[in-house]
C-alpha cells in the first residue's frame, strides 16, 4: 500500500508520520499513536464512540482519513486535561455519574465539548439533539444529558 | 465485630464512580486497547450461508500470502475429551460440545455469520485479503427460518441428533424443540368456568440484540512452555477459563484470564466468543494474537436474545380477582439450545396470584445465531403478554387497572411457578408508591395521549464469590475481587468496605483480578455482584478486623478478648486504644503476620426484586409514530448502596426495554442473512428518543446479605415492552401485540382499527 507523510498536530503537539492511505484518522490515532481514548463501536460513523476535535470541530474519526489531517489539527479525549487539571467537561461527567461502563464517555466529553463551544448554553431539547449521534447504551442518556445541563448557566 | 454502632456511613451514599478518572480521561483500557510486542491480527472467515454442509476448507492459496502466519478451522480444535463433554462452568452453561460448534463450524455451517475458518497475519489487511483466497466448498441446505418454521412436523433438522427433552420419555423423532417444559397448579378447567372474564391472545417479540458499544476483542498469547494468557472483554474470567480449558484441554492452572475493561455486555458476554480462536492461532503462529470484531460481525455472530410467541388465555372474576391462565411460549435459541424459557416461566408469571395456571415452555432451534443472555432472560417476553392480558381484562370488567394489580399481586409466601414460596419482597410497597405518585395520579392532557403501566419481577442471582483483602501499613485497604465490573462495583464494594472499618473511601481500592489472582468467582450477572460479592467482602472485613484486634491486642499486651472495634478505633478495656491507621502500621511488626483476609460466598437466598413502570406516550395517527413523553420507575432494590449508580441500572435497563418496545429488530433476506447489520439500521434508542427517566426506588431489606441489599439491574429490562404498548392502547383504543412498535406498524393497526 502506497504511504504518505503527513503532518498534522496531535493534542497540541505537532507531528510526522508516514502512513497508509488507507487508515482512517481512529486507525492512526489507536494503532500508530497508541491513542486508545477514541473506541471504535461500528466503523461507520453511527455510534460516535470515536469522536474528536478537527480544527475545533467534532468529527467521527473512524470516516476521516489519516491524510486529511495533515496540516490540522486534532484533539483527542487525552489532550483534554491540561496540567493535570480536569477539563470542566470531565470533571462534569465524573461528578454527575454521566457513565457506566464508559466505553461511550470519551465520544460523549468531545461531543459535548463542541457544543458547548458552539452554544455555552443549551437547552435539554438542544443537547438532546446534539448529541444523538453518540449511543449509549447503559444510561439510558438521563445522567448523560444532566452532566452537560450542569456545564450551563442556568 | 461491631453490630451496634450500625449507622451507616457510606452505604446509601451518592459516591461518584471510583474508576470515574479512567474513564473521562481515556485512560481506561478495553478490550482492543491493548498492543503487544510482536502481535498479529486475527480476522474470521464467515458462512454466507444460513445452513449448509461444509465439504471442505482449502486454505492452501491463503497460507501463501506474505504476512500470513497461521490458519485454523474446526480441525484445529482438540478432541474434546470426556470430562469437557459432560461439564460446563455452570447450570446456565452451553455446554462444551456445542460452545466449540458456536465459536467455529464444525460438519455444518448453521448460520449466516457462523465463523467457519479464521487467519492470523501481520496486519489486518494482509488477514482480510487472504480471506478472500480461502476456498470452502459448501453443501448448502434449506434454512429455517423462525419458530413458525422449525416446529412444522415436515421443518429442515438443524441438528439430527437432536430430541426433545421433557419430564416424559426421549422422543425418538429428532426434531427442533430442543426442550418441553410444563408446569401447573390446580383445576384450570374449573377456575376458567368460574370465570366471569376470559381473554385469549397471542403476542410476537422479535429478537433484539444486548447493543454494547464495545464489539468483542480479544488477546492471547501461548507461550513456549504451554502457559496460555488471555487479555479479554468478558463479564467473568473464571467462567471463561473453566470453558476454555475444558474444550482446548489446557490445565487450568496454565491459563490466565486477564479482564480488560468491559464496554458493555448485559449478558451478552457471558460466554467467550473469539478467545479460543485466538488462543489457537497464537499456538500455531507462535505469536500473540487479537481479533477484534466489527460491528457488523457483532450483529450476524453474537448474542441477541430470544424472539418470542406467547399464546395466552387468562380469567377473571368481576371484582377483579384472577382465576386461571394457560400459556403456551416458543422461544427462539437460534442454532444451539439454550433459550430463557426457563426464566420466562418462572419470573414472567410469579408476579401474580392466579388460583389455577398451566404452562408450556418450548426451546425451539431456528439457523439464526445462537442466543445469549440479555438482562432479565426470558421475563420481559412473558411480561409483555401478562400485563396486557390485566390491562385487557381490567378494561372488560371496568375495574382501575392499578387497582386490578393491587389486588392480585405475589406476596411474602405465595407460591411462584415453580412451586416455592416468595421470600420477603417489597411489591406492595412498590405498587403503594405508583399509587400515590403523580406519574400515575396527574391528568393526562391532550388528543392521542395515553398512559399505561407494567410491573415485573427478576429472582436476583447469587452464586460463588471470592474477595482478598490485604490491610497496608498505611491504614489503607487493598481489595482484589474475581468479578469484572460492568457497571460500577468497584464503587459499591468500595463503599462496603470502607463503610466496614469506618475508614474514607479512598483509604480502600478495589480492583479486578485475574484468574491468577483471585478465588473461584462466578459470572457478573443476573445482578448478583454488589449482593454476593458485597457479602464476601464484608466477611473479608470482619475477618481482617478479626486479625487486627490480635495485632492491637499484641501491641497494648492484653487479651484479644479484651479488644472491640468502633467507628474507626480499637479500644482495650482498660482504656487504651489504637486508631485503625496505627493498628494497620502495628501489624507490620506485631501479630500474627501482615494481615490479610478472604471473604468467600457460596450461595445466598435469592433476593428477589420488583418494579412497576409507568409511561405516558402520544402516538401520531397520521405516521404511526409514538413519541415518549414521560416514563417513571418504581422499583424496590432492598437498600440502595448507592443510590446514584441504582438509578442508572434502572434508567438504562429501561431504555433498552423502550429500544426494544418500539425500534429494535432483525431484518433477514431469503437466504437467512441479515440485511441490517449497523447502528444505523438496527436502530437503538438516542438522547433524542428518551425524555429523563424518573427512578423512583423503594427500599424493603432483603432478608439474606449485607444491608438488605437486592440485585437491582435486571427487573428494568422487563416492564417497558408492556407499559408502552399499555399505553398505545390507552391514547388510542389499539392493541399493538407484537414489537417494535414502530410507526409502519401502529399506523396499520390504526387503520385496520378505522382510527386512522
Amino acid at each position: 500500500m502506497t504511504k504518505k507523510t503527513i503532518t498534522p498536530t496531535i493534542n497540541g503537539e505537532p507531528k510526522e508520520l508516514l502512513v497508509d492511505q488507507r487508515i482512517t484518522l481512529l486507525d492512526m490515532l489507536r494503532d500508530e499513536l497508541h491513542l486508545t481514548g477514541a473506541k471504535e463501536g461500528c466503523g461507520n460513523g453511527n455510534c460516535g464512540a470515536c469522536t474528536v476535535h478537527l480544527d475545533g470541530l467534532s468529527v467521527d474519526s473512524c470516516l476521516v482519513l489519516a491524510v486529511e489531517t495533515t496540516g490540522r489539527s486534532v484533539t483527542t479525549i487525552e489532550g483534554l486535561a491540561k496540567g493535570g487539571a480536569l477539563d470542566p467537561v470531565q470533571a462534569a461527567f465524573l461528578n454527575n455519574s454521566g457513565m457506566q461502563c464508559g466505553i461511550c464517555t470519551p465520544g460523549f466529553i468531545m461531543a459535548t465539548k463542541a457544543l458547548l463551544a458552539k452554544k455555552p448554553n443549551p437547552t435539554e431539547h438542544e443537547i438532546r439533539t446534539s448529541l444523538a449521534g453518540n449511543l449509549c447504551r447503559c444510561t439510558g442518556y438521563d445522567k448523560i444529558v444532566r452532566s452537560v445541563l450542569a456545564l450551563t448557566k442556568d | 465485630m461491631t453490630t451496634t454502632e450500625k449507622q451507616p456511613a457510606l452505604i446509601g451514599q451518592r459516591i461518584a464512580k471510583v474508576d470515574g478518572l479512567e474513564r473521562v480521561t481515556g485512560q481506561a483500557a478495553y478490550g482492543a486497547d491493548i498492543h503487544l510486542s510482536g502481535m498479529l491480527h486475527g480476522k474470521l472467515l464467515h458462512s454466507p450461508h444460513a445452513h449448509a454442509v461444509i465439504k471442505g476448507i482449502d486454505t492452501a492459496a491463503a497460507l501463501k500470502l506474505p504476512g500470513v502466519m497461521a490458519i485454523i478451522t474446526a480441525a484445529d480444535f482438540p478432541e474434546l475429551t470426556q470430562e469437557a463433554a459432560i461439564s460446563g462452568s455452570s447450570e446456565y452453561s452451553i455446554g462444551a460440545a456445542n460452545l466449540r460448534r458456536l465459536w467455529m463450524a464444525h460438519e455444518k455451517a448453521l448460520f449466516s455469520g457462523h465463523p467457519v475458518a479464521a487467519v492470523a497475519a501481520t496486519d489486518p489487511y494482509i488477514a482480510e485479503q487472504a480471506l478472500a483466497l480461502i476456498k470452502v466448498d459448501y453443501d448448502v441446505l434449506p434454512w429455517v427460518k423462525d419458530i413458525d418454521d422449525a416446529i412444522q412436523p415436515s421443518a429442515t433438522l438443524i441438528h439430527e441428533d437432536l430430541f426433545t427433552h421433557t419430564l416424559g420419555e426421549l422422543p425418538k423423532k429428532a426434531s427442533n424443540v430442543a426442550q418441553h417444559v410444563e408446569i401447573g397448579n390446580g383445576d384450570i378447567e374449573a377456575a376458567f368456568r368460574d370465570s366471569d372474564v376470559v381473554i385469549e391472545n397471542e403476542y410476537r417479540t422479535q429478537r433484539v440484540h444486548q447493543g454494547y458499544i464495545e464489539p468483542q476483542a480479544s488477546t492471547a498469547q501461548v507461550d513456549p512452555s504451554g502457559h496460555v494468557t488471555v487479555w479479554t472483554t468478558i463479564q467473568g474470567v473464571h467462567w471463561a477459563r473453566f470453558d476454555l480449558a475444558s474444550i482446548l484441554n489446557i490445565p487450568l492452572g496454565k491459563l490466565r484470564v486477564v479482564p480488560m475493561e468491559i464496554g458493555g455486555a448485559f449478558g451478552g458476554k457471558v460466554y467467550p466468543t473469539l478467545e479460543a480462536l485466538c488462543i489457537l492461532l497464537s499456538k500455531k503462529s507462535g505469536r500473540p494474537v487479537k481479533m477484534v470484531l466489527s460491528r457488523e460481525e457483532v450483529l450476524r455472530m453474537t448474542g441477541p436474545t430470544s424472539g418470542s410467541i406467547v399464546k395466552i388465555k387468562t380469567g377473571c372474576k368481576k371484582d377483579g380477582t384472577l382465576t386461571a391462565f394457560d400459556a403456551k411460549i416458543w422461544m427462539d435459541s437460534g442454532a444451539f439450545p439454550g433459550s430463557p424459557v426457563a426464566g420466562a416461566t418462572l419470573a414472567g408469571f410469579s408476579v401474580y396470584q392466579f388460583k389455577a395456571f398451566h404452562i408450556d415452555g418450548y426451546d425451539v432451534l431456528t439457523n439464526k445465531v445462537r442466543v445469549q443472555a440479555y438482562r432479565g432472560p426470558g421475563a420481559p417476553q412473558a411480561c409483555f403478554a401478562m400485563e396486557q392480558q390485566i390491562d385487557l381484562m381490567a378494561a372488560k370488567i371496568g375495574m382501575n387497572p392499578l387497582a386490578m394489580r393491587i389486588k392480585n399481586i405475589s406476596k411474602e409466601g405465595d407460591p411462584m411457578t415453580h412451586g416455592r414460596p416468595h421470600v420477603k419482597i417489597g411489591f406492595t410497597e412498590v405498587l403503594e408508591r405508583v399509587k400515590a405518585h403523580p406519574a400515575w395520579t396527574s391528568p393526562i392532557n391532550g388528543p392521542w395521549r395515553g398512559r399505561g403501566m407494567a410491573c415485573g419481577m427478576w429472582m436476583g442471582g447469587t452464586g460463588n464469590s471470592s474477595a482478598h483483602l490485604t490491610v497496608n501499613g498505611d491504614g489503607s485497604v487493598s481489595v482484589v475481587v474475581g468479578s469484572v465490573d460492568l457497571t460500577g462495583t468497584r464503587t459499591s464494594l468500595a463503599q462496603i468496605a470502607a463503610d466496614e472499618f469506618r475508614i474514607p473511601l479512598e483509604k480502600v481500592l478495589v480492583t479486578v483480578g485475574d484468574t491468577d489472582q483471585t478465588g473461584y468467582t462466578d459470572t457478573s450477572g443476573g445482578s448478583r455482584i454488589t449482593y454476593s460479592m458485597g457479602t464476601a467482602v464484608h466477611r473479608a472485613c470482619v475477618e481482617a478486623v478479626e486479625k487486627l484486634k490480635g495485632v492491637v491486642a499484641a501491641q497494648l499486651k492484653v487479651p484479644v478478648a479484651d479488644i472491640t472495634y468502633q467507628n474507626g478505633i480499637f479500644k482495650a478495656s482498660n482504656g487504651q486504644s489504637l486508631t485503625f491507621e496505627q493498628a494497620a502500621r502495628t501489624s507490620m511488626r506485631r501479630g500474627d503476620g501482615p494481615v490479610t483476609a478472604v471473604g468467600a460466598v457460596r450461595r445466598l437466598k435469592h433476593a428477589p426484586t420488583f418494579g412497576a413502570h409507568v409511561a405516558d406516550v402520544e402516538v401520531d395517527p397520521e405516521t404511526g409514530k409514538v413519541t415518549l413523553l414521560n416514563y417513571t420507575i418504581f422499583q424496590d432494590v432492598g437498600r440502595a448502596v448507592n443510590p446514584t449508580q441504582v438509578e442508572g441500572q434502572m434508567q438504562g435497563g429501561a431504555a433498552q426495554g423502550i429500544g426494544w418496545a418500539l425500534f429494535e429488530d432483525y431484518v433477514y433476506d431469503e437466504k437467512g442473512n441479515i440485511r441490517n447489520a449497523s447502528l444505523l439500521d438496527y436502530r437503538m434508542p438516542t438522547a433524542l428518543d428518551l425524555p429523563m427517566i424518573g427512578a423512583e426506588i423503594i427500599e424493603v431489606p432483603a432478608g439474606d446479605g449485607p444491608f438488605g441489599v437486592r440485585g437491582c439491574g435486571e427487573v428494568p429490562i422487563v416492564p417497558p415492552i408492556a407499559t408502552i404498548a399499555n399505553a398505545i392502547a390507552n391514547a388510542t383504543g389499539v392493541r399493538i401485540k407484537e414489537t417494535p412498535f414502530t410507526p409502519e406498524r401502529v399506523f396499520w393497526a390504526l387503520r385496520k382499527a378505522g382510527k386512522a
